[in-house]
């Protein structure tokens, strides 16, 4: 608030002028008037988030970190347009033009032109229990193979997702590609530490090694059924758990079953 | 195992089938609790007359968007010792993630062509592998930990922000026609002319299980490049 009517103060003696002189009068109002229309237009479309600052100074430090030295200060009552961020930290540029890095916890402190404090959004608990899309990557055991795995899934509600895999698996007889589709159900989205089960079907190629017997890659289709757990972290961040037993419909007399174990980062958006 | 599997199946089902109930399918009609709400309106409003009704149009404001600068993207060139098969150039891609100030997370797929061993050379024309075989294709996606951040400075007045860097992951590597299992650790020095530009001086070793020569064994392959990437 109190910056709005410093804006108004500074614009009122100016018109004051203008009346008293009544030959250069027309010209005035008409400099007011464009000034009238076009000021709001300009402060809408004004290209950077500007922020004030209330307490005694603002630090700028010379990176995007708090190992970083600082060299300059901004203080109170003066003001910084946010020009981007990286990680939890803000590329700002005082009025007099310098540029520097402030962190996320010390820009909490200063507020919009309306007074408002200014928050920014990183991701909080609230999110880790509804959000649309997730992601991770994890590293595991496939059947005495190394699996490297991926995913990302689409939340249906805010228990139910359907989830896209892809993973290799690296062993000592053969290696292999794996793509499943699923649908995930999360019981209690709501608890940091949240159990979930998944099934779903997929394509399993495997690659015996070319220093063992010459044999071909074997594509087949394959059903899986698994359980987890998910541990939110911090931010957009949480950790995730799971086991899965897939079926594999071999072209064979027997089918073959296979235990994946993996434990992975995933982030949600 | 027929059994324990449609064990697990029929409980993978059922622990499904609450999620399903809360699907809000289309043919879910919203309308009856929007109707209760309306009726509430009603009759808080009858029983506290509105004196003034305010005309007053909301300005809607346009607060400017804080863009992030996260993701590294790049390329880098260098030199590759595979063992048994002497030095050769590597090039690839990098494409990293920071997460905080601390950690990023960093994506590499590279590649480069195995010479000959010492084996192939005192032979003439023995041939181990073919020259499609002789592709050493690399991909690893691992965890960076920015160790010591700083300045450098060049001359009077330049000062660069930097960083040395560990980092550490797991990947995959195809090389003589199988694919290997790989695990990649290193050191990295990152040089920041601007801050959307990094210059890169990195140091890795790609340790993967080979039996190519005969025996089984872990190969160590030691791999210095330079390469710039820009942030987005």
């Amino acid at each position: 608030m109190a910056h709005s009517i410093s804006t108004i103060r500074s614009i009122l003696p100016s018109r004051s002028t203008d009346v008293r002189r009544p030959r250069a009068g027309w010209l005035a109002a008409l400099l007011v008037g464009a000034a009238g229309l076009f000021a709001p237009a300009a402060e809408a479309a004004r290209e950077f988030q500007q922020l004030f600052i209330t307490e005694p100074y603002l630090e700028l430090h010379i990176g995007p970190g708090r190992r970083y030295p600082v060299t300059q200060v901004v203080a109170r009552g003066e003001s910084v347009d946010v020009l981007y961020r990286r990680t939890e930290w803000f590329r700002v540029r005082t009025e007099r033009g310098v540029e520097g890095w402030v962190s996320e916890r010390d820009l909490s402190l200063t507020t919009l032109a309306d007074g408002t404090p200014f928050t920014f959004d990183f991701g909080n608990r609230a999110g880790y229990m509804s959000h649309h899309w997730e992601g991770g990557v994890s590293m595991g055991d496939f059947g005495g193979a190394t699996l490297i795995s991926g995913y990302v899934s689409r939340s249906l509600t805010n228990q139910l997702a359907l989830e896209l895999t892809g993973s290799q698996f690296l062993g000592n007889a053969s290696n292999g590609y794996l793509v499943d589709i699923g649908l995930a159900h999360v019981f209690a989205p709501e608890w940091r530490l949240s159990p979930f089960v998944s099934i779903g079907t997929g394509i399993i190629t495997v690659q015996p090694k070319t220093t063992l017997v010459q044999q071909q890659d074997r594509t087949d289709q394959s059903a899986f059924v698994g359980a987890g757990l998910r541990w939110y972290w911090t931010r957009r961040f949480f950790v995730r758990g799971e086991y899965r037993t897939h079926k594999v419909f071999t072209s064979r007399n027997a089918n073959e079953e296979i235990d994946e174990w993996k434990l992975g980062l995933a982030f949600f958006f | 195992m027929e059994t324990r599997s449609r064990v697990l199946l029929l409980t993978a089902a059922i622990a499904l089938l609450p999620g399903c109930a809360s699907l809000h399918w289309p043919w879910h009609k919203k309308a009856p609790p929007a109707a209760e709400s309306s009726s509430d309106t009603t009759e808080q409003s009858a029983a506290t007359p509105r004196v003034i009704d305010p005309q007053v149009e909301r300005r809607s404001i346009k607060v400017p968007k804080i863009r992030p600068r996260d993701v590294e993207f790049g390329g880098y060139y260098g030199v590759l010792s595979i063992e048994d098969f002497g030095s050769n150039p590597v090039y690839g891609v990098r494409a990293a993630f920071h997460v905080t100030e601390d950690f990023f997370f960093e994506a590499n797929v590279g590649r480069s062509t195995a010479g000959k061993t010492s084996f192939e050379t005192l032979n003439g024309n023995l041939q181990l592998l073919t020259p499609a075989e002789r592709r050493f294709t690399y991909y690893n996606v691992s965890l960076g930990y920015n160790f010591l951040p700083g300045e450098v400075y060049l001359g009077r007045n330049l000062a660069m922000n930097s960083s040395l860097y560990l980092i550490g992951g797991v990947g995959s590597t195809k090389f003589a026609g199988d694919q290997h299992f790989t695990v990649n650790f290193g050191a990295g020095y990152r040089i920041l002319p601007t801050d959307w530009l990094a210059i890169h001086l990195d140091m890795q070793n790609l340790v993967l299980q080979s039996d190519l020569l005969g025996k089984n064994k872990l190969t160590s392959n030691l791999g210095a490049s330079i390469g710039a990437t820009v942030f987005f």
